[in-house]
């Protein structure tokens, strides 16, 4: 195995895709593996996180590396004007591995480009966030038993949502349905659609959040309307309880249907939802620890 | 003398390059471009002459220079019908059309504000990802441009 950095999903082929999952399940097997004993790995969070972080810390520490690092930049010399690559370069030359989280987009592109040792990218402003897509991916694979030729159904804010872009890229390679269910100001963007398109894709666009197309899916990926988002309050006020998922809408769903959320949710699951056997979120959530072992131990070549 | 018209509004080159066909309004664009300020052989430039392909076209001749085929195939971007005629004793000796090149390094200002080439002291790396009708892609934010956006760095 090369030792490379992870910056976006498209950097993995579809059968890298399918060699971490299968590494995924023997982490969920047995999380505590010593490899990476005598190893030190930087968690560079420029902006704050705390599901990713802690996630990503834990599986660290559960393989036996120790961590060095900040969780908020306000305590480190980018306070002082210090750019990027500095920062990068100072803190490459301590650690074996450098897994970032910053608010400006592309960054992680670029501190692979200047560092020395491979760089997770923990999530770069509205860009990428690989680790996201790729437990999303795990808790697809494990719910599901396969990822080939699934219906996914995505809920909610599609037009700045980057999990749901990053999963339709990495889905794409496993013949999917698409169905995409969001108000006219957050609509799937056009150059994902075309992207379709182009791979012969098939999808359905809806504004209307309906139990006719619930019933249809095996994957309902709900994700939460921000209010920020829109230009009209009262569009917003309109359209923020129709992308509401409640327990009776899933009466009649497929009995393989898991909901999945990338959390934080606010009201676009009502908490009757959560005692449902379909609800997956929380264990989609505990699946991001095996997904990023399997991650790191890709990214710095060791096999297990 | 109406046929020699054309020689006096631009004097002839012995050695070097001629830029033709190029949108009067993109000119100047084209001159910061491939930086001819910085060049101290003679240069000639002409504008607003009446072309019978565009109305109005700009020509810039520069003489003893001999630009490298990536280089000057960046002005693709503003002026994607110019012609290049590189010029050996008062002869042409070679007509070229420019072509986008695959990777435009340094020349194109992303207009994502928080893209990180805009927050730190580096070059810009836009992929062509569609070059008919000149759609690029910053390669740090992965944001596509259309030409009516690109803005010159």
């Amino acid at each position: 195995m090369r030792s490379e950095s992870l910056v976006s999903i498209t950097d993995y082929s579809k059968e890298e895709i399918l060699d971490l999952l299968e590494q995924a399940k023997k982490f969920e097997e047995n999380p505590n593996r010593k490899v990476l004993e005598g190893k030190v790995i930087a968690t560079l969070f420029f902006e704050p996180s705390t599901r990713t972080r802690l996630s990503f810390e834990t599986a660290v520490n559960r393989l036996g590396g120790r961590v060095i690092g900040f969780s908020d930049a306000s305590t480190t010399s980018s306070t002082k004007g210090e750019t990027l690559k500095d920062t990068i370069m100072m803190v490459s030359n301590y650690v074996d591995l450098i897994i970032m989280r910053h608010y400006l987009d592309g960054a992680a592109r670029y501190a692979s480009e200047v560092s020395s040792i491979p760089i997770i990218n923990a999530g770069d402003g509205a860009n990428q966030h690989p680790s996201q897509t790729m437990l999303d991916l795990y808790s697809i694979y494990k719910t599901q038993g396969k990822l080939e030729g699934l219906n996914i159904t995505m809920v909610g804010d599609l037009k700045y949502g980057r999990t749901v872009h990053s999963l339709l890229m990495a889905m794409s390679h496993f013949k999917p349905t698409f169905h995409f269910v969001a108000p006219e100001e957050l609509k799937m963007p056009e150059e994902y659609k075309i992207y379709c398109n182009k791979l012969g894709i098939p999808y359905q666009e809806h504004q209307d959040f309906t139990e006719d197309v619930i019933n249809q899916a095996d994957i309902l990926y709900m994700t939460r309307v921000q209010r920020e988002r829109f230009t009209d309050l009262m569009e917003y006020e309109k359209v923020k309880n129709i992308y509401t998922l409640h327990n009776q809408m899933l009466e009649n769903s497929k009995p393989n249907l898991r909901i999945l959320h990338p959390l934080p949710r606010v009201n676009e699951i009502a908490y009757d939802v959560d005692d449902n056997p379909k609800a997956y979120y929380f264990e989609q959530a505990k699946n991001g620890l095996y997904a990023r072992q399997a991650i790191i131990c890709k990214v710095l070549g060791i096999e297990i | 003398m109406a046929v020699h018209k054309k020689e006096l509004e631009v004097a002839a080159l012995e050695n070097g390059t001629v830029i033709d066909h190029i949108p009067s309004n993109q000119l100047f664009k084209v001159v910061s471009l491939l930086g001819l300020e910085h060049i101290n052989k003679s240069i000639t430039i002409g504008n607003n002459l009446i072309s019978k392909k565009i109305g109005h076209k700009g020509i810039i001749k520069i003489a003893d220079t001999f630009f490298k085929e990536d280089e000057i195939n960046k002005i693709a971007l503003i002026a994607p019908n110019a012609k290049i005629n590189i010029i050996k004793d008062y002869q042409v000796i070679e007509k070229r059309v420019v072509t986008l090149p695959d990777e435009l390094i340094g020349i194109i200002h992303c207009n994502n504000p928080k893209c990180i080439t805009n927050n730190e002291p580096m070059n810009t790396v836009f992929r062509v990802i569609d070059k008919e009708t000149i759609t690029v892609k910053c390669k740090y934010c992965e944001r596509a441009i259309s030409q009516k956006d690109i803005e010159i760095r």
